[in-house]
């Protein structure tokens, strides 16, 4: 992680984009083991076929992990005082995310100077599969 | 629909140790390259005791002790039909490896949209460490379709 600098934090400022693979059942089978997400419909086609699903897709907090890194990628996580996240659409097999971030405000939240980040992942459709937002302390 | 008697209702205490292994567990799923989440010496010297868990870790809690979906089908709601609509997360003191999480959930709203064809339970949730300091607050919204 390059260091980071609380006072050159500017509104409009782009986090450094984060490109992931495309989705694989591998990944998604360590995502639930190590999330603790077992639900058989990211898991077992069986299932999912049975809910009405083409195949198994992604779970959601897979996405949001993906956002916690880059936050934390470009600030230390000692810094992230929040992460909201709405989660938009299912990610599919194959689906290539990307997380992007910009600094939108600056502002004083409970007396600390902060960040507040606009958070997105989506597919490489352009196709939005989570929005958000983020806190991260400039003091 | 669901019944709004549930509104406020406190669900079982979950308790979950942070374990290092865990920890990179969770790293390696999510492709982190940052030694901080994986190399004890590389967390300590980013000031933390011990390898801290990522932002979105604290969820497992709950998913590993069932806690959540055991409420929703005590709710009457299928897996078919329950999506995670949102979740949040206020941050107030790292967890790391070594640690001891509790975490405890109520439910806070229950609505409904569109005429009852989506409803939405919403959960507050407080963790705590072994010192019974608060870690984090957690939001989380499912979604139910009908």
């Amino acid at each position: 992680m390059t260091s980071f600098d609380p006072a050159g934090v500017t509104i409009g400022e782009q986090l450094p984009a984060l490109a992931l693979e495309p989705v694989n059942r591998t990944m998604l089978t360590l995502f639930g083991c190590a999330s603790g997400d077992l639900n058989p419909v990211h898991l077992d086609i069986d299932v999912a076929r049975r809910l009405g699903m083409p195949d198994v897709f992604a779970q959601g907090m897979l996405g949001a992990a993906w956002l916690g890194r880059l936050l934390t990628n470009w600030a230390p996580q000692s810094r992230l005082r929040r992460l909201d996240v709405r989660f938009q659409g299912i990610t599919h097999l194959g689906n290539a995310i990307t997380c992007r971030g910009e600094v939108v405000d600056i502002c004083d939240v409970d007396g600390e100077r902060c960040a507040r980040v606009q958070v997105s992942n989506s597919n490489q459709f352009g196709q939005l599969k989570i929005v958000g937002e983020a806190l991260v302390s400039l003091a | 629909m669901i019944d709004k008697k549930w509104m406020g209702y406190e669900l079982p205490v979950s308790t979950l140790p942070l374990e290092r292994g865990r920890l990179r567990a969770f790293a390696r799923a999510v492709g982190e390259p940052d030694p901080v989440y994986v190399d004890v010496e590389a967390a300590r010297a980013a000031g933390y005791p011990d390898l801290p868990a990522p932002p979105t870790f604290l969820f497992a809690a709950e998913l590993d002790s069932g806690t959540q979906m055991a409420m929703a089908e005590a709710m009457g709601i299928s897996l078919a039909k329950l999506l995670h609509g949102e979740q949040g997360f206020t941050y107030h003191r790292p967890a790391c490896a070594g640690d001891t999480v509790t975490v405890r959930t109520r439910i806070s709203e229950i609505y409904d949209k569109k005429g009852g064809a989506l409803e939405f339970v919403v959960t507050l949730s407080e963790v705590r460490n072994q010192h019974d300091d608060l870690v984090a607050e957690l939001r989380n919204v499912l979604v139910c379709r009908h």
